[in-house]
């Protein structure tokens, strides 16, 4: 989405003193400092950032004020008094309220119903939902309160978050990556909000690492790295690469593209249908899809789409499809398993790391084993010389920081075990790369290694198919893009004819009106977002 | 102010400390229990640890007792690193038990000795069966493996009962509930003269160094262990989780029914109702306490065996209840689990102004 100029923010007036005001809070864990001396100043009716990469010390921070981490020392004055909040009651109590990046609701409960559990019990339901009512036409966050939860869409979901946040009439309201879910349309939406609930002088600590949200957005920053603030600044006044430079130390190398012809078809799935396997689920409906060989295919659309369905599906964990849906190689393969998928040359780099694409407590030699059989002899005998030297070779490869081939995958930090799984699969010699959410809570630096990794599998005559919540990521390393909406595939796009406003458009399903019409004219292709 | 703070990694140190503290806990725990009811605790000290090594005797019968339930365990450790819950570990050992003793009674004056590894294999294949119940109804109808383990061993018990006081009673043994006594053909070769120690031991240590090399050397133990601890990534590598299931039962079936068969055609010599002596549950102690590693598997049964002769002695010796062999296996599994603790989180001493308040 485009920055749209922001309102001015109520002014605060002269001598009230800070919302919030932290100094020297410090939090050491036994491996790390997460804050070493962190201040923050938010004044009444500002948006404020906090920036930084995973693991910078965000959340603990924002633990601590909303009570949930004490700290090991500091100071909270909150409204220039100073204060002691010893867990997120005494939070509320205070006018603080969270929106978590994780929802807390029942499935199975209407909106009224997950709102009223938080609530007085002396006030009655009916007196709830009429409030509800009442705050969502206030801030035009449009919400039903007698549906059932796991009818709405995730961003529906963040709405009741935020209602039920508002409905304590906050003082300070912590918002923790609230985008990460979004559409870019809902973004704007959310912003519309935001601004109208600063204006009325609710301050707001805005937890993000996504630079141009913050420089739309945010009226202050506090950026943060290795649990020390290094920059507190007005966003709209700094580039990017200004804001990125004190978020990591350095601006992000940026990827070379190089145009090429791709080659024959590698992945085919025909009018891939599947019913729900669990209730929370989402059908697959008619999925046609291509990818050849030295092409990178973006899938875009938010969690919760069929994601999760589509890549069990491919890479053979779910083995429903009928032969002919899921083609690898002009091979039916709708019916095996992952083991004879990956020997026809597809690999997979999931979305979880720990517990899926590797064992927590087991070696970094040994998940090597989930998907790479070179260490394993006759009769299934494990050569473990030959499996450590694998694993010190993608080590070194790929610059994953480890304490060696046997170090536990949890001891790990995310991006490392990422590399590192990303590496394992690239060292497989692929014919076909499918990976969910390559960066996802994955630093800077080792996003931009990654994504290098995956263009120049690409160059070397690989098929890649990439699952992405991050617009950014898909437009910097794909030739196509495709949209996953409510189990459907929109038809592909290429990168240069794509947008942000259409492909957020797509990401709500919104793609039948705009390619009949465009069949009609016989120009199919063209952008009129 | 004591304050457990979480480790960034488990402590190795600890994974193997842990054992020895938990022992050392319950022997103090023994001591004041000696105390309290009266007698000397050094020598209740001594029944428990000193008697039962003293003498080549008397470290036979603790390898004797020690062997049944050091195979009963290797099998379960099998089980529970799949994250598969086999508590009827016992009414396998029993229904091998029956196998072994069905065929030992086939046995006349004229049998040869190819008559012992029949009995062992029709333990084994008992064994395997009666587990294999549990296999088929956990795969096809998704049943508690647990629930179903734990009451065929009521079943088993209750097989044998019928057996015993109906169609194979000696008819010579005044209306005793038992089998005639088995040929001597029928009996496990001794190892030395004068110990009761049989060929049972040499192959719970063989089964030892198996599972070692099928645990850590193999690509389908991987794929079991990976099953048990990460089931989401046993299906990402396509690791099938119902061959686990069977491979873990049958294994576990196979190695219950084995000891099943050492222990009647070994130093029972006949089937009676009290060939169920509790070591398919004590092995659930000694596969944890034994870390479920192979070799500290062998370690921990042979200190459970101690307690079992222990318990006897203390009854004979010290006028104590033999139930005391009971209550120093739970003690230990206990202090285990307590001790366990130190493996994941360290104990750290906080002053009171430490922190901010």
């Amino acid at each position: 989405m485009n920055p749209t100029p922001h309102s001015a923010p109520a002014a605060p007036a002269a001598g009230e003193p800070p919302r919030l005001q932290l100094t020297g809070i410090t939090k050491r864990y036994p491996a790390v400092v997460a804050n070493d001396g962190v201040s923050l100043t938010v004044r009444p009716g500002e948006v404020h950032a906090v920036l930084g990469e995973n693991g910078a010390g965000k959340s603990t921070l924002m633990k601590i004020i909303y009570g949930a981490v004490k700290p090991d020392a500091g100071q909270v004055l909150f409204d220039g008094r100073p204060v002691q909040v010893r867990n997120p009651q005494e939070a509320r109590q205070l006018g603080i309220a969270m929106v978590f990046q994780h929802f807390s609701l029942f499935d199975t409960l209407t909106v009224a119903e997950n709102v009223w559990l938080g609530q007085d019990k002396s006030v009655p339901l009916a007196e709830v939902e009429r409030r509800i009512r009442a705050t969502a036409s206030e801030y035009g966050l449009d919400i039903d309160p007698l549906r059932p939860v796991h009818t709405l869409s995730v961003g529906e979901m963040q709405r009741v978050e935020i209602i039920r946040a508002l409905l304590t009439a906050p003082r300070l309201l912590i918002l923790d990556e609230p985008t990460s879910v979004l559409t870019p349309q809902a973004v704007d939406k959310l912003f519309v909000v935001l601004r109208k609930l600063a204006g009325e002088g609710c301050s707001i600590l805005y937890i993000s690492h996504k630079l141009h949200e913050i420089r739309a957005l945010c009226t202050a920053c506090t950026v943060m790295r290795g649990g020390k603030v290094t920059g507190v600044c007005d966003p709209s006044q700094e580039s990017n690469a200004s804001l990125s430079r004190m978020m990591i130390g350095a601006e992000p190398p940026q990827l070379a593209h190089r145009a090429q012809a791709p080659g024959e078809v590698v992945l085919r799935t025909r009018a891939l249908s599947l019913p729900v396997a669990d209730p929370f689920g989402v059908a697959l409906i008619d999925v046609e899809l291509a990818v050849r060989a030295g092409e990178v295919v973006g899938i875009a659309g938010v969690s919760g789409n069929g994601q999760k369905e589509l890549l069990q599906a491919l890479s053979g964990e779910d083995r429903r499809a009928e032969a002919a849906m899921v083609q690898l190689s002009g091979r039916n393969a709708g019916r095996l398993g992952p083991r004879r998928r990956r020997a026809l040359g597809l690999h997979f780099v999931p979305e979880e790391r720990l517990g899926r694409g590797a064992v927590p407590t087991m070696g970094l030699a040994h998940n090597l084993l989930l998907t790479r059989g070179d260490a394993v002899g006759a009769g299934g005998w494990l050569r473990m010389g030959r499996l450590r030297e694998q694993a010190r070779g993608i080590i070194e490869r790929f610059q994953v920081k480890a304490g060696g081939p046997d170090a536990a995958a949890q001891s790990l930090s995310g991006g490392n075990l990422q590399k590192f799984i990303v590496g394992r699969e690239i060292d497989a010699g692929p014919k076909l790369l499918i990976v969910a959410q390559p960066t996802w809570g994955v630093d800077v630096g080792a996003a931009a290694q990654i994504r290098g990794e995956i263009l120049r599998l690409r160059d070397q005559g690989c098929a890649v198919l990439v699952l992405s919540e991050e617009l950014d990521e898909l437009f910097e390393i794909c030739d196509r893009l495709h949209v996953l909406a409510k189990g459907r595939l929109s038809p592909s796009v290429p990168r240069a004819e794509a947008t942000v406003a259409r492909i957020g458009e797509w990401m709500s399903g919104l793609w039948h009106a705009e390619v009949q019409a465009h069949l009609g004219a016989g120009e199919v292709g063209h952008a009129q977002a | 102010m004591l304050k457990l703070e979480a480790r960034p990694q488990a402590s190795r140190l600890w994974s193997y400390g842990s054992p020895l503290l938990a022992l050392a806990i319950t022997v103090l725990i023994g001591v004041a229990l000696f105390a309290a009811l009266g007698k000397d605790p050094v020598r209740g000290l001594q029944v428990f640890f000193w008697e039962p090594v003293k003498s080549p005797y008397a470290l036979g019968e603790l390898a004797l007792k020690a062997t049944p339930l050091l195979l009963v365990a290797l099998g379960l450790a099998v089980c529970f690193r799949s994250n598969i819950w086999n508590i009827g570990a016992e009414g396998q050992f029993v229904i091998g038990a029956v196998a072994a003793g069905g065929i030992a009674l086939l046995a006349d004056k004229t049998t040869g000795p190819w008559i012992v590894p029949a009995i062992l294999v029709a333990g084994v294949l008992g064994g395997m069966a009666w587990a294999g119940i549990t296999a088929l109804l956990r795969d096809r109808f998704n049943a508690n493996e647990i629930l179903v383990s734990l009451m065929l061993v009521y079943v088993a018990t209750l097989l044998l009962g019928y057996l015993v006081y109906g169609p194979w009673k000696d008819p010579m043994g005044y209306n005793f509930p038992q089998t005639r006594m088995f040929e001597r053909v029928t009996q496990m070769p001794k190892l030395f003269a004068g110990s009761r120690v049989t060929i049972g031991l040499p192959l719970a240590l063989a089964g030892s160094a198996l599972l070692w090399v099928f645990l850590f050397r193999t690509r389908a133990g991987f794929a079991l262990q990976v099953g048990g601890l990460a089931p989401a990534a046993a299906r990402y590598a396509g690791f099938s989780s119902r061959r686990a299931l069977w491979a873990a039962l049958l294994i576990s079936g196979a190695t219950a029914g084995l000891a099943g068969a050492l222990e009647v055609a070994g130093p029972i010599g006949q089937l009676t109702p009290y060939v169920p002596a509790g070591y398919g549950f004590a092995a659930i102690i000694v596969a944890f306490v034994g870390r479920l590693h192979p070799v500290g598997m062998v370690f921990s049964a042979l200190l459970m065996s101690m307690f079992y002769i222990g318990g006897e002695l203390a009854q004979s010796r010290l006028g104590l209840p033999k139930s005391l062999t009971g209550v120093f296996q739970g003690l230990l599994l206990f202090t285990l689990l307590a001790c366990d603790t130190l493996i994941a989180y360290r104990v750290r001493w906080v002053g009171a102004r430490g922190g901010l308040r």
